[in-house]
């Protein structure tokens, strides 16, 4: 035990010592001491040994979460209090089920990170400074979950905020995007800080106390609650990569090391989502209309724009950034929907979508952590992260490839995986919640639904066009460059690292059933009522009456594909496949790598169809040979899309500020005696207005 | 395993034969009657049999860079396919519990033949398969809002998702049928399943013209049994789908109570239904030219503001 753990375990026996006593006690006093381990260790650690041991740390802190917030899930009480001096309630660690089903997230995707990270870093993102900050990063964001009261919420989370920054920053000597990136994040963050501790401070004021018991004594339709709505959900939505709050997103996550984008969205965006439940399922449950309205338009705005964004984007990296924002999208309109579904007492339909939130975000921590560490071991390989450079990856990185392939059928919500049961169970509840008996339960609804079944439906059909470009271009077809034509599979630790991951996207899709009831516990009043295990892990929703068993359905299809297989192999005894250079030459026998698809003109199609959302900007030059105008030498085409909302809605104000800028450095040019002058004018204005 | 399960296996095992041997000749008999319409000969209903056999008999020829997806691919999307024809209510309305035909799962089921068959385009590194695999990626995507919308239309008044359910309320209550909501939503379901199986005015399956080509550009690298597998899968997916729409706008004749005189009724008459639907639809097509490209989009738009309407009156007017 270290000093900080040690110091902890001293305040809380003298304090309210009883809590300690429990399991969930000693698991959070055990992360803070492997913490604070961990950061010693890498600041005396050698180089060489530093990323081992740093890593193996990390895996035992996140496994400590783990079991922790298990145990927070499944029903144990009790924690850590941490009394202080200062006139409020203490702060108290100690994690409801929905705390430990998020701990649990957290910290899956940490064991993933951790065990990745020790084989993966190297250079800068193995300094001192980078290992000193994932413990620290780690630690943060499994204690925002177990936080009881306002104070230790909003330290755990700067906590967890100081740790990504850092992490992120890793590379900013040799990259100049980094750095811009670091400003971006730190700007955001602190935005959504800003927002998170006004909408504390405005509850706090109502309720005279900062524990989150207190908070919830406020009137969920009063206007100081409200306010704090409006605030959270700008605070939340910023670090759930919300529309129009999401512009780090794009910079942040491609350029952060690959373990550390896959905690960011894997795990850190997470925390977001918990902020939005702990506002509108626990502090301020049963919220006017409005809210619900609210959250789902914000949830499908991002959605839809995040899968645009992504669909078009040939970089690997951005597309999955892109790609966070649209899952949070979804998770924040089945949120929505379903407080506006309980809102109409059609409690059965708003249960089922708060569960597929739930699951949404828990498939999502699975495959789309394991796509960014996938991401990861293509740079790792090639160096490359630009897909329209990429090609040929399946023959040469194998393991890769299939993690990789897995883990966007999740994403693409494709049968049997993760992505497929929440997507599936919030559809369900949508189409069930505008009806109650037969009766329409009201106006707003029988729009809404609809609308939303459509949005999820058309994000859908993109996702799926984002992640067979990705996993198509990236791993079949012929290599576009020679850096991914020398690629070679990554090292072990980062593949098993992949294999876990690819395995967690399959067990949660073909075992949604326990997992959906274990889930439901953490929200639901009558979880029995709302999800129920079937057959051979399969899911129901006995108030909807929607059933849907994933392991028959892989039993029907290998039943279905028995006499297929038995056909190919008479045919391939009798018939043996022969290997050609070009078989048929499609577009050309002289056909050359660089004539195949790339990701650009995969998405070209598409990039004309929603041109007026996207707005990009297209140059063609033509260079014609110098005999015939008729002939051409080369065409360069060069396409960029950027972000139309950051363009109108950030770049006024940044040059707003730009200007303002410019102004002030009139004002304070360096000399001391104009400085003696304003601090003598701000004296005097203050005497005056004491005075008066 | 009780009755209903037995009865439910037997109808799957029913529908799966019937449609392996159906598919075919469906697409035989669409072929021929658009040749005699348009005064050829034709190669009569059973050329797409006699091509299946010749294509099994022949050695793949395969590329160098081709991965394991050439062979994978074709085998997911006839199993797709196949599952289609199991679990959807074709010669009889008794499913599985515990898988039963909702549409969501039936919709992600059709959804692994797409990817299987974007990824086969691919996977040959020709210009032509990425071309055929983007814009089928495409349609697929813009056409995914109305394919879920025309159904959730269908589900309001039976109160479920599942399609056997849908396909009995129809038969219960025949009105349901003529009414605008359903009207408006066939239409929108017959255009989402016109652009799903490739069909004019979305997609010409009898040309290999550059400028047009959606599906066939993605089967040009397959060979040998791949090819025949990709024809197959893609058949089939027509079929089952044709006996899908039958089975919603003419819902009797489907098995609700198992029983052997009623499951022959049963096949005799989805088989007449499907094939009476498929000429139906080569007379259609020969009054269609295909659409540009890039006006596809806005017929996929028209069909999923027809299928929004039919959602949202059936939730305020009926």
């Amino acid at each position: 035990m270290t000093g900080i753990g040690a110091g902890l375990l001293l305040h809380t026996e003298t304090g309210t010592g009883l809590l300690m006593q429990t399991g969930i006690g000693v698991g959070l006093i055990l992360q803070l001491g492997l913490g604070a381990l961990a950061v010693v260790t890498a600041l005396l650690a050698a180089p060489s040994v530093r990323s081992r041991a740093g890593g193996i740390l990390s895996t035992l802190i996140a496994v400590t979460g783990f079991v922790t917030g298990l145990a927070a899930m499944l029903g144990s009480t009790g924690g850590l209090v941490i009394p202080i001096a200062l006139p409020m309630d203490p702060l108290v660690l100690a994690p409801d089920r929905l705390g430990g089903l998020f701990m649990l997230i957290v910290s899956g995707v940490g064991i993933l990170v951790s065990l990745y990270s020790m084989s993966s870093t190297r250079g800068p993102d193995a300094s001192r400074t980078a290992w000193v900050a994932m413990p620290v990063f780690l630690v943060g964001m499994q204690l925002v979950p177990a936080a009881t009261d306002s104070v230790s919420f909003l330290l755990a989370w700067e906590v967890m905020t100081l740790g990504s920054t850092v992490l992120l920053l890793a590379d900013h000597a040799s990259r100049a995007s980094v750095a811009s990136a670091g400003i971006w994040y730190s700007a955001m963050s602190q935005l959504s800080f800003f927002f998170i501790l006004a909408g504390f401070a405005v509850l706090a004021a109502a309720s005279g106390g900062t524990s989150f018991i207190n908070l919830q004594a406020i009137e969920p339709g009063s206007a100081a609650a409200n306010v704090a709505f409006v605030l959270f959900l700008l605070g939340f939505g910023g670090k759930a990569e919300l529309v129009p709050l999401h512009v780090w997103v794009p910079r942040v996550l491609p350029e952060a090391p690959s373990h550390v984008s896959a905690a960011m969205s894997g795990a850190m965006v997470k925390i977001g989502v918990y902020g939005g439940l702990l506002v509108c399922v626990r502090l301020l449950p049963d919220g006017p209309a409005w809210w619900g309205i609210a959250i789902m338009l914000v949830g499908g705005a991002s959605a839809l724009y995040g899968i645009l964004q992504a669909s078009v984007s040939s970089d690997l990296k951005v597309l999955l950034a892109y790609s966070t924002t649209e899952n949070m999208g979804l998770v924040f309109l089945g949120l929505g929907a379903s407080m506006l579904l309980r809102g109409y007492d059609a409690t059965a339909a708003a249960d089922a979508a708060l569960v597929a939130a739930l699951l949404l975000a828990v498939s999502h921590a699975a495959f789309k952590s394991t796509l960014f560490l996938g991401a990861g071991a293509i740079i790792h390989a090639t160096g490359e992260r630009n897909l329209d450079r990429l090609g040929g990856l399946g023959s040469r990185m194998p393991v890769t490839a299939a993690a990789f392939g897995i883990a966007s059928l999740g994403a693409a919500a494709i049968p049997v995986t993760s992505g497929f049961v929440a997507e599936w169970m919030l559809l369900q509840s949508l189409i069930h919640g505008g009806r109650q008996d037969g009766a329409v339960v009201s106006v707003a609804a029988s729009v809404a639904m609809p609308l939303a079944v459509a949005v999820i439906a058309l994000t859908a059909g993109l996702a799926l066009l984002t992640f067979v470009k990705a996993y198509g271009i990236a791993f079949l077809a012929r290599p576009r460059s020679p850096e991914a034509a020398d690629s070679r599979e990554v090292p072990y630790l980062m593949r098993i690292s992949l294999i876990l991951g690819a395995l967690a996207v399959l067990a949660l899709g073909l075992l949604p059933g326990p997992i959906a009831a274990l889930v439901a516990t953490t929200v639901s009043r009558d979880p029995a009522s709302a999800v129920q295990a079937v057959g051979l892990g399969g899911v129901s929703l006995p108030g909807i009456g929607a059933v849907l068993d994933p392991i028959m359905l892989v039993v029907l299809s290998a039943l279905v594909a028995i006499p297929v297989l038995v056909a190919i192999i008479i045919s391939a005894r009798r018939y043996p496949h022969r290997t050609v250079d070009l078989p048929w030459g499609g577009g050309g026998s002289r056909a050359r790598p660089r004539m195949q698809y790339t990701a650009t003109s995969y998405a070209e199609p598409l990039m004309r169809v929603f041109d007026d959302v996207l707005k990009p900007s297209r140059d063609v030059q033509v260079t014609h040979v110098a005999e015939s105008r008729y002939l051409v030498e080369r065409v360069r085409v060069e396409q960029t899309v950027s972000d139309v909302i950051e363009i109108r809605l950030y770049r006024p104000v940044l040059n707003l500020f730009q200007r303002y800028g410019v102004v002030v450095r009139h004002v304070a040019n360096g000399s001391i005696h104009r400085y003696l002058s304003y601090s003598f004018v701000a004296l005097l204005i203050v005497l005056i207005v004491v005075s008066l | 395993m009780n009755a209903t399960d037995v009865s439910a296996i037997v109808i799957a095992l029913v529908q799966v034969v019937l449609f392996v041997l159906l598919a075919p000749v469906l697409i035989g008999v669409i072929r021929q009657v658009r040749a005699r319409i348009e005064g050829r000969a034709g190669a009569g209903i059973w050329q797409p049999w006699r091509d299946l056999r010749k294509l099994l008999a022949k050695n793949p020829v395969r590329g160098i860079d081709s991965s394991w997806m050439l062979r994978v691919g074709p085998v997911a999307l006839v199993v797709s396919s196949l599952i289609l024809c199991v679990l959807l209510p074709l010669v009889g309305t008794i499913g599985f519990t515990l898988v039963p035909s909702d549409l969501f799962v039936i919709v992600s089921i059709m959804l692994i033949g797409v990817v299987a068959l974007a990824l086969v385009g691919l996977d040959g590194g020709t210009a032509f398969g990425g071309m055929g695999s983007s814009r089928h990626m495409t349609v697929a995507a813009l056409v995914e809002p109305t394919l879920l919308l025309s159904v959730y239309a269908f589900s309001i008044p039976a109160g479920t998702s599942t399609l056997s359910a849908i396909v009995e309320t129809r038969m219960l209550s025949p009105e349901l049928i003529i009414s605008p909501v359903s009207v408006l939503a066939l239409v929108a379901l017959s255009i989402a399943i016109m652009a799903e199986t490739a069909r004019l005015p979305i997609d010409n399956p009898g040309t290999h013209l550059e400028v047009t080509m959606l599906h066939e550009a993605m089967t040009l690298e397959a060979s040998g049994r791949d090819l025949a597998w990709l024809e197959v899968g893609s058949w089939l997916k027509l079929a089952v789908l044709l006996g899908l729409v039958s089975n919603l706008i003419v819902p009797w004749g489907v098995v609700t109570d198992f029983s052997v005189l009623g499951l022959l009724i049963g096949v005799v008459t989805i088989t007449v239904k499907v094939l009476l639907l498929g000429v139906l639809l080569s007379v259609g097509e020969i009054f269609l030219a295909k659409a540009r490209l890039f006006q596809v989009p806005e017929l996929l738009a028209g069909s999923f503001a027809l299928a929004f309407l039919a959602v949202t009156a059936s939730y305020l007017v009926a």
